[in-house]
């Protein structure tokens, strides 16, 4: 804010200053102009393809339509059923690893004989490369015959379940959570090991229980942590697509199809350009509604704490 | 349990000096016992959360008709026949345009991240918070939304199945991220080191190259071993925008997804094969690893 100080400068001053002001910006710009290329530009021809019926099968087909794509997404059953499965698989996968993430985080927040080793192995999910977390769920884990789950499920009763086609859901959501807990995990734990020990120990000297201490010293203390986890992870959860691609196809049917597999579907395999331009930019403002919302609260107490720090 | 990890006295021993115990604390030692306890199930517990990985390597060292059995077969001869045929196979070319598409993007980001966090960070730009603000946004933009016109246009400059146009798209990707996570490493340079080398004349590529880079070396690594994770890995743009010159090593997979249950050790292999740089890497920069996740927030 080096522009806004006190008293009205000189012209020459500020002209001096406007200067100054575009050399300050100058590195900043190559950046900006390519992100506005390469991410704002073919939104906007998004925009522009979805007022259009253009199908790449039919050559010629390609007219102005207006809002008709509009009115054929939000009549889109299958369109529906994605928005839903994809809310779903994000709540369902952030929740969950991050809870996983917490407690794993608490696990190795002391001192014990090869934590490091400890460490370095629950990390690993987090770095196989997610395709092959998906194969690995669906064929070595998920088997319904030769499957490592099915094996270890025996005397439950759960052996012989076909776990990728009768809860596709839960399959999917499991490799994602696999996936993702480690990510969580060093957030939390990064975050605990920044905790100061001297409140620990005022609180100690209080007599407060242990769970008194997590919830009333730990978890605030974590929160900034928790929250960047869970935007993080939202923001690469919503647009899985390899886990669902090679695990169920979005199958059966379209029952674990979310957005970006659908529109996917639509876009590649239908053609149907008009129609998945239109899906995608139904997408996009849903996403910035919830994100914006998200982001806000987020973003101040990240802002806030950063501009601390320096 | 767990919360007793934290207040346990040993976990504080590296961290700042701490004065002894008080009288007034309530005993809470339960001896080793307990603490042996805890270790024991902590292992425990990693070693079921890992055992898919676990058991996704000792897979790729068997040979077929140990890999698909039931029971599941925990001792077998190991062999390297897996590893022998997915190197035989088309596997380096797609490993070499994952290298290509994972490293040059990544040198492009920080080419373009490094002035732009400088700008947003040492010197305050007007309206600061907005620039970031739009930079994160773009994260939030889905890839489906903006994949169809991709598609067009790459087809239109004949630029489909070309590893330049991953290179180009995965530097967008990753740009956001990249600005906030160096910005953050920026904000930690104490100003007095720029401003003396400023003082000295030095143009703005000397004070970023030989002033704030040394000291920024650890963040810079840390934002590009992320960029480079994300890379690797990233499949969407890469099934959808090459075919067979440009088609990386998550592409290479996709050859496995209708093995049913008949090459299970050789689609093991490959996935340890195409995995391994990326965990080799992230193993070895924890540290590093962690930084750029909480992007800078942690030290």
């Amino acid at each position: 804010m080096s522009a806004a100080t006190g008293t009205a400068p000189a012209p020459r001053a500020r002209a001096a200053e406007r200067a100054q002001g575009w050399a300050l910006r100058a590195p900043l710009l190559p950046a900006l102009v390519f992100t506005v290329v390469v991410t704002q530009l073919p939104f906007l021809v998004t925009v522009f393809y979805s007022l259009q019926s253009w199908n790449l099968l039919r050559p010629g087909s390609r007219t102005f339509v207006g809002p008709a794509n509009y009115l054929a997404v939000f009549t889109d059953a299958q369109f529906l059923g994605a928005a839903s499965n994809t809310v779903l698989f994000t709540a369902a996968c952030v929740l969950v690893s991050m809870a996983l993430g917490v407690g794993l985080a608490m696990l190795l927040d002391r001192r014990f004989p090869g934590r490091g080793v400890v460490r370095t192995l629950l990390i690993t999910p987090f770095l196989i490369i997610p395709v092959a977390t998906a194969l690995l769920w669906k064929t070595t884990m998920f088997d319904p015959v030769f499957g490592l789950v099915g094996f270890v499920l025996t005397p439950f009763g759960l052996g012989d379940v076909d776990w990728v086609s009768q809860y596709p859901l839960v399959s999917v959501v499991t490799a994602m959570v696999w996936q993702w807990t480690p990510f969580m995990m060093l957030l939390v734990l990064a975050g605990l090991q920044s905790q100061g020990r001297d409140v620990i120990e005022a609180g100690q000297v209080d007599g407060a229980s242990r769970w008194q201490m997590f919830v009333g010293i730990t978890l605030p203390h974590l929160r900034r942590y928790i929250e960047l986890g869970v935007l993080l992870g939202s923001i690469y959860v919503v647009n899985t697509f390899d886990t669902i691609y090679m695990m169920t196809q979005g199958g059966p049917g379209t029952a674990s199809a979310n957005l970006p597999f659908y529109i996917y579907q639509r876009t590649f395999l239908g053609f149907d350009i008009g129609q998945s331009a239109a899906m995608g930019v139904v997408v996009v403002v849903g996403t910035i509604i919830v994100a914006t919302l998200a982001l806000r609260l987020i973003f101040r107490s990240f802002m806030s704490a950063q501009e601390g720090i320096s | 349990m767990t919360a007793e990890a934290l207040v346990k006295p040993d976990a504080a021993a590296p961290r700042a000096t701490r004065a002894p115990a008080p009288p007034t604390a309530r005993p809470r030692r339960r001896g080793a016992v307990g603490a042996a306890a805890l270790t024991t199930a902590t292992w425990a517990i990693a070693l079921v959360f890992v055992s898919p990985a676990l058991w996704l390597a000792l897979t790729a060292f068997k040979q077929e008709g140990d890999a698909a059995t039931d029971p599941p077969k925990l001792f077998f001869e190991p062999t390297l026949d897996q590893f022998r045929t997915v190197l035989a196979s088309d596997f380096l070319p797609y490993l070499g345009n994952s290298l290509t598409a994972t490293l040059l993007s990544t040198l492009l980001v920080l080419l373009l991240g490094v002035p732009a966090a400088y700008a947003l960070s040492i010197r305050p730009v007007r309206r600061t918070q907005d620039v970031l603000f739009f930079f994160i946004s773009t994260k939030m933009l889905p890839v489906v939304a903006v994949v169809v016109p991709l598609y067009v246009a790459a087809a239109r400059l004949s630029m489909l199945d070309n590893i330049w146009t991953l290179v180009v798209l995965y530097t967008a990707m990753n740009l956001p991220i990249a600005v906030w996570m160096l910005r953050s490493f920026f904000l930690e340079v104490p100003r007095s080191i720029i401003e003396a080398a400023s003082m000295e004349g030095a143009g703005l590529p000397r004070v970023l190259w030989s002033v704030m880079l040394p000291v920024m070396a650890p963040g810079v690594a840390a934002t590009a071993l992320i960029c480079m994770i994300f890379s690797w890995n990233e499949f969407f743009l890469a099934v959808n925008l090459t075919a067979s010159q440009a088609a990386t090593v998550p592409v290479f997979m996709v050859g496995f997804i209708t093995s049913e249950g008949l090459f299970w050790a050789q689609l093991a292999a490959a996935a340890t094969l195409a995995s391994l740089p990326i965990v080799v890497i992230g193993w070895t920069a924890q540290r590093q690893l962690v930084r750029g996740l909480s992007m800078g927030a942690v030290k």
